[in-house]
C-alpha cells in the first residue's frame, strides 16, 4: 500500500510558550496548561503515518488535541512546529512550507473534511446542491449541467432526497446535514477525508447509518480518512488503527483490535473498561 | 476668504498620486489600487472617483465629453462638466464621441467602438464584485489575490437554479486577464463585451470606497458564466422576436431607453444620445442622397 | 476657454440653485441674514460639530458652511471638508500635549474629588429639558445684559492656567500600564487609504472626524450590550489647547494660536494579560475639536472596543475595525444616501430585462403544467 500521509512531531501551543510548558503538561502533569505561564500544549510530538485507503482513529477525551491534530492537517490552524508530507503520484508536499494558495488547492481538491458542527462544513445560505457546486467550481469545474449532474450522483450516494437539493441544509435533519457535509467532502473525490466526530450527537440509528455509508465510500473509493471520536464503538467499527490520546500526548497507538482487547497504558485500560 | 484653486482642482500632489495608482492599476489589470481619495465639492457617490482620475488626467489640450446614462445633458453630466470647465480652464468640452480625447461616464459605455488615442472614465459606486459573498474587505482582498471566485459563480448557480436564469442585471461580475474579476460599475450587460479587447484604455474610479481599477487596451475581458449557460446581454426584441428600433433615429443596434407614453404605451430611444444623433444625421445625409 | 457643451439639463440646476437662494431668504423685505459671528457664537455647539466633523478647525468657515447649507449639518461639513482637501499643507505640529489646555470644563466620575478639584462649566448635563419661552421674543437689550451681569457678579477666579490630568495619577498608581514611547508616525487619513488592518492611530483620526451621530450609535450598541466595554469616565475635559509649532529660525516650540476641543479618556476592566506584567486598567481615548462631548465618549469607547478586536478579533460589530471605521463618516455616508437620487434608468431597464424574462420562463412552466394536467 502506497503512504499518502506523514505526520511527524506535529505540535501546537496557544499562547507564547516558555521554557517549561512541555516538561509542564501532558498525561503525567495531569493537565495541558502550563503552570507557568498560562499557555496550553494543545498538542504536542504527534507522528503517524497513514496508506491509501486506511482508516486511522484518534481517540481521547474532549481536550485531548484529537480534534487539533486534524485542523492543522486541514489548514484551520498553523502547528507551531513539526512536519507533515503529503504524497501524491508524482510529487510530495511539505504541507506546512506550501504557500496559501498551494494549501487551499489541497484543501479544496485533494482534502474533504466533515466536521461534528454542519455551520463549519456548510454554508446555510445557499441550497445543498450548491453547497457541492461550490467546491466543483473551486476545482474550475465551468459546465452547469455538469455540476448539477455530480452533485445528484453525490446526494444520491449519500442517500440525501434528490427532491430536496435546492433546499437549504438548514431544513435538514442533523443526520441528513452530515450526509450533505459528506457529499460536498467527496466532491473532488479527494485521496483522503479528516472526520471530526461526525456522528455525536445524532440518535443511535441515523449513527448506524452514517459509519454504514462512511465504510462503503472507503470500500468504494479507497479513501484514506482519519477519524476523530470519543466513541469506542466509532473507533472499533471504522478504523483499522487507532492513536489514543490525554492532554495533548500519544500515549498509545497501533492495531485497533490489539488496543481495545490489550490496552498497555492504563487510561486506555480504564477508556476500555467503561465502554464496556 | 478667497478660494484660487489649482487647475483641476485638486492640488499636484493629489494628482501625482492619483496617477501613480492609474499606472499600478494598468500594469495589474482589474486589481483595485486603493488611494487616498480627496473630499470633492460634490456628493460621494456622484462620480467623486471617475472626476478624480479625470481631473488628474486632463490637460489644456485635451477635449472632454461628460455622459451620464447615455446623455451629455442628464443633470448630473452636466454638473460634473460645469465644475471640470471652471476648474480647468482651456479644456474644450464636446458631445461628440469621435472629437473627444477624454470620456467621463456613469451607468454608460458609448455605442461606437472607442478609438486606441481615447480614455474611457467610469465612475464606481462599488468596486468590489466579491462584496456580496464576503463583507470583510480582508478576506476579500486574499480571495483576489488567490483568484478565488469560487463563490461568486456559486451564485450564479444559484440564480440558474431557482430562477433558470442568470438575474444579475448589471454590474455584472467580469474576469479580467484570466485573473481579478471586477465590478465593471453599473453598466449594462449590453455594454459589458465592449471591455474585452478595447482599443482604448479603460479607467475605473470608486471615490468612495477610494479604489482605481483599468482594463488596459486589447486586454481580455470575459463576463463569468457557465460553459453551458452563456452570458446573455438585455433583449430589446418586441413579443414577435423582432428587434425594435429607436423611435428617434431607428438604430436596431444599441441599448434603448423605455418610456411610458400617456396613453400607457410604450417606446423606445437610444440611451446614448451623441449615436441616436449621429444615427439620424447618416440617415437624413442617406436620404438627401437618394433624393437628390 | 474653448467650446462648451451645454444643453436643457444646466438650466435645470441653475433653476435649483435660484430656488434655494429664495427659500435662504424667504423672510424677504423684514428679514435679517444671520451673520457669521451670530452662528459661530449663538450655535457654538452647531459650529463645534461642522469643525470636527469637517477636519478643518476654522470656526468663522464653519460658520459660513451653516449659513450656506441653511443649517444642515451633513453639508455643512462635507462644504468645509472639501475646502480644505484644495489646501496645501505647510507645516505639522508636533504631538501637543492636553495637560496643557486651558480648561472650561473637566469632569471625573471615576472619583469623589480630583487632583484641581471637578469643575462643572458649561454643561446642559443637569439642566432641566423644558422649553424656554422667554427666549422666544429675547429683546437684543435683554440678551445683552446677561452676559454683561454674568461678568459684573462672577469674582476673578483664582485658577491655575493647567490642571493635571487624572489618568497620570492612575498611571502613578500603577493601575494604568505606563505611556508607550511611540516614535511611529501617525498614519494620515487625509493621505493615505485605509487598508485594513490599519493602526491604532488611524482608527483615532477617522473617528475624530466622524459624524457624531454615526459614531454615537455605533458606541451605543457597545454601551446596550453588543460589546462589554463598561467604561469609567476616568475624565473629560473641554478647553482651549495651545498649538505649538517649531519657530522657524529656533526651532523652538512656539504657541502659534489655540483650538477649543473635548477630550474624553475611559478607564475599562482589566483584561488577561497574554504578554507581560501583572494586570491593570485599560484606557479608552476620543478627542475632537470643538465642544462635543457625546462625540469624544463614543470615541473613546469605541477605540477601547476596537483596541480589542484589532488584539483577539472583533466578536460585534463595535469591535470590526472595518464596520466602524467604513460607516461613520458623514461625509461618504450622507453621499451615497443622497446618489440613489440620480437617474438610474439605465440599470432598471437592465433590471427589468432580468424580471421579464424570469417572468416569461415562469408563465411558460405555469402552462406547462396547466397543460399536463388536462390531459
Amino acid at each position: 500500500m502506497r503512504k499518502i500521509l506523514e505526520v511527524s512531531n506535529l505540535s501546537k501551543i496557544y499562547g507564547k510558550g516558555c521554557p517549561r510548558c512541555i516538561e509542564s503538561t501532558g498525561p503525567e502533569a495531569d493537565t495541558n496548561m502550563c503552570p507557568h505561564c498560562g499557555s496550553v500544549v494543545a498538542i504536542h510530538d504527534v507522528s503517524f503515518d497513514l496508506h491509501e485507503g486506511e482508516i486511522l482513529g484518534l481517540m481521547g477525551e474532549s481536550g485531548s488535541g484529537k480534534s487539533t491534530v486534524v485542523k492543522n492537517l486541514y489548514f484551520d490552524q498553523t502547528p507551531t512546529s513539526g512536519e507533515a508530507r503529503f504524497f501524491e503520484e508524482d510529487t510530495t508536499h511539505e504541507m506546512f512550507n506550501l504557500n496559501a494558495a498551494q494549501q487551499r488547492r489541497l484543501r479544496n481538491q485533494r482534502f474533504g473534511m466533515v466536521y461534528q458542527n454542519p455551520h463549519l462544513g456548510l454554508n446555510f445560505g445557499i441550497s445543498s446542491g450548491g453547497n457541492i457546486a461550490e467546491r466543483l467550481l473551486m476545482n474550475d469545474v465551468s459546465h452547469y449541467g455538469e455540476i448539477r449532474e455530480r452533485a445528484k450522483e453525490l446526494l444520491s450516494r449519500t442517500e440525501v432526497l434528490l427532491s430536496r437539493m435546492d433546499e437549504s441544509p438548514a431544513a435538514f435533519s442533523g443526520g441528513m446535514q452530515q450526509r450533505v457535509q459528506i457529499a460536498k467532502a467527496l466532491a473532488t473525490n479527494p485521496p483522503l477525508l479528516y472526520l471530526d466526530e461526525v456522528t455525536t450527537g445524532l440518535d443511535l440509528s441515523v449513527q448506524a447509518r452514517i459509519l454504514d455509508l462512511i465504510l462503503e465510500i472507503q470500500q468504494e473509493r479507497n479513501t484514506a480518512m482519519i477519524v476523530v471520536t470519543h466513541d469506542l464503538g466509532v473507533i472499533r467499527l471504522l478504523t483499522g488503527r487507532a492513536l489514543v490520546m490525554k492532554y495533548g500526548r500519544v500515549i498509545e497507538s497501533g492495531l485497533t483490535d490489539q488496543i481495545l482487547e490489550d490496552p498497555q497504558h492504563a487510561y486506555t485500560q480504564r477508556l476500555v473498561a467503561s465502554a464496556l | 476668504m478667497s478660494a484660487g484653486y489649482n487647475f483641476g482642482f485638486l492640488d499636484e500632489h493629489a494628482k501625482k498620486e492619483v496617477r501613480r495608482a492609474i499606472l499600478k492599476a494598468i500594469s495589474i489589470p482589474g486589481y483595485q489600487v486603493p488611494y487616498s481619495s480627496r473630499e470633492m465639492p460634490m456628493g460621494r457617490g456622484f462620480g467623486t472617483g471617475g472626476l478624480q482620475l479625470t481631473l488628474s488626467l486632463i490637460g489644456a489640450n485635451d477635449t472632454l465629453k461628460v455622459i451620464d446614462q447615455g446623455s451629455d445633458d442628464s443633470v448630473n453630466a452636466v454638473n460634473l462638466r460645469q465644475f471640470i470647465e471652471m476648474t480647468c480652464p482651456g479644456i474644450d468640452t464636446t458631445t461628440h464621441l469621435s472629437e473627444a480625447t477624454l470620456i467621463q461616464s456613469r451607468h454608460r459605455i458609448p455605442e461606437t467602438p472607442l478609438k486606441p488615442e481615447q480614455v474611457l472614465v467610469l465612475q464606481v459606486p462599488y468596486p468590489d464584485p466579491l462584496v456580496v459573498v464576503e463583507p470583510s474587505e480582508d478576506k476579500r482582498k486574499i480571495m483576489h489575490g488567490e483568484a478565488d471566485y469560487a463563490r461568486l459563480l456559486v451564485k450564479l448557480y444559484e440564480d440558474i437554479v431557482k430562477f433558470d436564469e442568470i438575474t444579475i442585471s448589471h454590474r455584472y461580475p467580469t474576469r479580467i486577464n484570466d485573473h481579478y474579476v471586477i465590478d465593471p460599475s453599473p453598466i449594462p450587460r449590453w455594454d459589458v463585451p465592449k471591455l474585452d479587447n478595447s482599443p482604448a484604455l479603460v479607467l475605473f474610479g470608486a471615490g468612495r470606497e477610494k479604489k482605481i481599477y483599468a482594463v488596459p487596451p486589447h486586454t481580455k475581458g470575459e463576463p463569468l458564466a457557465f460553459e453551458d449557460v452563456p452570458f446573455r446581454v438585455e433583449s430589446f426584441n418586441d413579443a414577435q422576436g423582432k428587434r425594435r428600433a429607436c423611435a428617434r433615429c431607428g438604430a436596431t443596434d444599441s441599448f434603448l431607453d423605455e418610456f411610458m407614453n400617456e396613453d400607457g404605451s410604450k417606446r423606445y430611444q437610444c440611451s446614448d444620445s451623441d449615436y441616436c444623433d449621429e444615427t439620424l444625421q447618416a440617415s437624413k445625409m442617406t436620404e438627401a442622397a437618394t433624393y437628390a | 476657454m474653448g467650446y462648451v457643451a451645454i444643453k436643457g439639463g444646466g438650466q435645470a440646476i441653475q433653476g435649483a440653485e435660484e430656488v434655494l437662494e429664495a427659500l435662504r431668504t424667504a423672510e424677504g423685505e423684514h428679514g435679517t441674514p444671520l451673520t457669521m459671528q451670530a452662528i459661530e457664537n449663538q450655535l457654538r455647539l452647531l459650529t463645534s460639530r461642522i469643525v470636527s466633523e469637517g477636519g478643518l478647525y476654522h470656526p468663522q468657515l464653519a460658520a459660513l458652511a451653516i449659513k450656506q447649507s441653511q443649517g444642515d449639518t451633513l453639508e455643512a461639513a462635507f462644504a468645509l471638508r472639501a475646502y480644505r482637501s484644495t489646501k496645501p499643507r505647510l507645516l505639522e505640529t508636533s504631538a501637543q500635549d492636553t495637560g496643557s489646555m486651558r480648561l472650561i470644563r473637566r469632569i471625573s466620575s471615576a472619583f469623589k474629588d480630583i487632583p484641581g478639584g471637578q469643575m462643572l462649566g458649561p454643561t446642559y448635563d443637569y439642566a432641566l429639558r423644558l422649553m424656554r419661552l422667554d427666549l422666544a421674543n429675547e429683546s437684543a437689550e435683554t440678551f445683552r445684559a446677561v452676559a454683561r451681569e454674568f461678568l459684573a457678579e462672577t469674582p476673578e477666579p483664582n485658577l491655575p492656567d493647567t490642571f493635571p490630568k487624572v489618568v497620570e495619577a492612575l498611571r502613578a498608581e500603577g493601575l494604568l500600564p505606563p505611556v508607550e514611547n511611540h516614535t511611529e508616525t501617525p498614519f494620515d487619513i487625509t493621505r493615505e487609504p485605509l487598508i485594513f488592518p490599519v493602526p491604532r492611530s488611524a482608527a483615532l483620526a477617522t473617528m475624530a472626524r466622524a459624524e457624531t451621530g454615526s459614531i454615537l450609535a455605533l458606541a451605543y450598541s457597545n454601551m446596550r450590550g453588543y460589546g462589554d466595554v463598561h467604561p469609567t469616565v476616568a475624565e473629560l475635559r473641554v478647553g482651549y489647547l495651545p498649538v505649538m509649532l517649531p519657530h522657524p529660525i529656533t526651532g523652538e516650540p512656539v504657541e502659534v494660536g489655540e483650538v477649543l476641543m473635548t477630550e474624553c479618556e475611559v478607564v475599562a476592566m482589566y483584561e488577561d494579560d497574554d504578554s507581560k506584567g501583572a494586570p491593570t486598567f485599560t484606557l479608552g481615548y476620543g478627542a475632537c475639536f470643538g465642544h462635543n462631548e457625546v462625540k469624544a465618549i463614543a470615541m473613546a469607547i469605541l477605540d477601547r472596543a476596537l483596541q480589542k478586536g484589532m488584539r483577539d478579533g472583533p466578536s460585534n460589530p463595535s469591535e470590526d475595525p472595518e464596520f466602524v471605521l467604513l460607516h461613520i463618516d458623514g461625509v461618504d455616508s450622507m453621499g451615497f444616501a443622497s446618489h440613489y437620487k440620480m437617474p438610474h434608468y439605465v440599470t432598471f431597464q437592465s433590471d427589468m430585462d432580468r424580471l421579464r424574462t424570469t417572468q416569461k420562463k415562469h408563465e411558460s412552466v405555469k402552462q406547462q403544467d396547466v397543460n399536463e394536467g388536462v390531459q
